[in-house]
């Protein structure tokens, strides 16, 4: 897989997740991404940042276009250095949360992706990757 | 106080109004970009004002550190200068321009000081260029800075576009949702349409959300919260604008809207909020 463009976004206060949005929709559009696919990308996006903001205690996202033989797509890292997750396979379950939310940001996101990889350790923190190919 | 600051001040002193007029023509020849203009006088005055406040700054704390506290003055007047032609339509270039326009009449006088010394001139003429391209640089840095402000507030006004909520008829509310709905106006939103159903006595609210670029979780809670609260204030809610992709979105995100009736159009719902308070459109002439 080769990266052929990235950037690295703060993810700190409520705002910022309005414009790592904006980001991944421009990304997603220069991609050519279909419509469909577009809000898919942004939506779990914007589920992911959240819990980066909300339950990371803040963190940052790393936005790269990827290309692999002849696929092209969008690659995100949303990374914190907050608690970690106790228990991912509850975390990931429909309907869980431990605060205020649905608990159907993980989960949910989940399904919008293509590839979706998470690594997390309690006390250290948590890292999402999803990918999404056109 | 370095040397070559000493040599700067001789040719300045005794010549502000003779290297004053020349500076002014300099700039004179700069022609800004259509739309971005500034009166003479005013020029005339920033010019006057800067040449007073470099001679000090020069006497007092040396040419070559523009950072230090001597150079206060200087730097607040050409980051003032930077601010307002940023806003007045002036691009990074032509705003350092004002700096970088000292520089022939200033030369000029240099060269006359030396003109015996060529050694002389040429160390002071360098320095004085380092000094110039220094405070230029500083104005298009503060004129950078100050364009990227302006951006971050339109942003952040963007993010916040008050929603009114509108009557559309008799009984009949509508609620146009424009930006995010993850950010604190969500609150003002809502509160404001449960007190408008209670003032005029509607029992159907219409929840447009076609100018509502992201539907996840938090935004569907929201929307939930808002139609339960509705319901205990005696009106019912439609959601309305819920276009083909975000419908496909939230279906794959696991969201359910529950028992709320959403339509695509704000036209099918307020055709539907008609027949459900026993209304009806109908058409009176043939024709378009
Ligand atoms: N970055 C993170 N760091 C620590 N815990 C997390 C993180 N992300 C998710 N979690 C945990 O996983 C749970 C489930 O997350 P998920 O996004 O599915 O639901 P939620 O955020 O609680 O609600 P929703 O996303 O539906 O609004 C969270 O309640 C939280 O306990
Ligand atoms: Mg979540």
């Amino acid at each position: 897989m080769v990266v052929t463009k990235d950037d690295t976004m703060e993810i700190r206060v409520s705002d910022h997740v309005v414009l790592v949005r904006q980001a991944v929709r421009k990304w997603s559009i220069e991609l050519g991404f279909s419509l469909v696919d577009q809000t898919k990308m942004i939506t779990a996006a914007s589920e992911l940042a959240r819990n980066t903001l909300d339950y990371g205690k803040g963190g940052t996202v790393r936005l790269e276009r990827v290309e692999e033989g002849m696929k092209k797509g969008l690659r995100l890292t949303f990374e914190d250095q907050g608690p970690g997750i106790p228990d991912l396979e509850k975390a990931l379950t429909d309907g869980y949360t431990t605060g205020r939310g649905m608990g159907m940001g993980l989960s949910g996101s989940k399904r919008l992706v293509n590839e979706f990889d998470i690594a997390t350790k309690v006390g250290e923190g948590t890292r999402v990757t999803i990918t999404r190919w056109k | 106080m370095s040397k070559n600051g000493q040599g700067l001040l001789e040719v300045l002193k005794g010549q502000e109004s003779d290297l004053l007029a020349d500076w002014i023509k300099e700039q004179s020849g700069v022609a800004p970009r259509r739309g971005a203009s500034i009166r003479e006088s005013e020029v005339r005055d920033q010019c006057k004002e800067f040449l007073g406040l470099f001679q000090s700054a020069i006497r007092d704390g040396g040419a070559d550190d523009i950072q230090g506290p001597r150079w206060g003055g200087v730097r607040e007047l050409l980051s003032n200068l930077s601010r307002t032609r940023g806003l007045q339509g002036f691009s990074p270039s032509e705003t350092a321009s004002f700096v970088f326009s000292l520089k022939k009449p200033l030369f000029t006088r240099l060269g006359r000081a030396h003109a015996k010394d060529a050694e002389g001139l040429a160390e002071a003429t360098w320095s004085a260029n380092q000094l110039l391209d220094s405070l230029g640089l500083y104005t298009t840095e503060v004129h950078q800075k100050a364009r990227e402000e302006v951006i971050s507030r339109q942003q952040q006004e963007m993010l916040e576009l008050s929603t009114p909520v509108v009557k559309l008829w008799e009984g009949i509310l509508a609620l146009p949702m424009i930006g995010t709905l993850d950010s604190a106006r969500t609150q003002v939103v809502m509160e404001s349409l449960l007190q408008r159903i209670v003032e005029t006595g509607s029992n159907i609210a219409i929840i447009d959300i076609t100018g509502v670029p992201t539907v996840d979780t938090l935004t569907a809670q929201h929307l939930l919260k808002t139609v339960t609260a509705a319901r205990l204030m005696g009106a019912e809610c439609i959601i309305s604008g819920i276009r083909p992709q975000i419908a496909q979105t939230i279906v794959h995100l696991g969201v359910d809207l529950g028992d709320v009736t959403t339509k695509a159009s704000l036209a099918d719902a307020f055709a539907i909020a008609l027949e459900r308070t026993g209304r009806g459109v109908r058409k009176v002439r043939a024709g378009s």
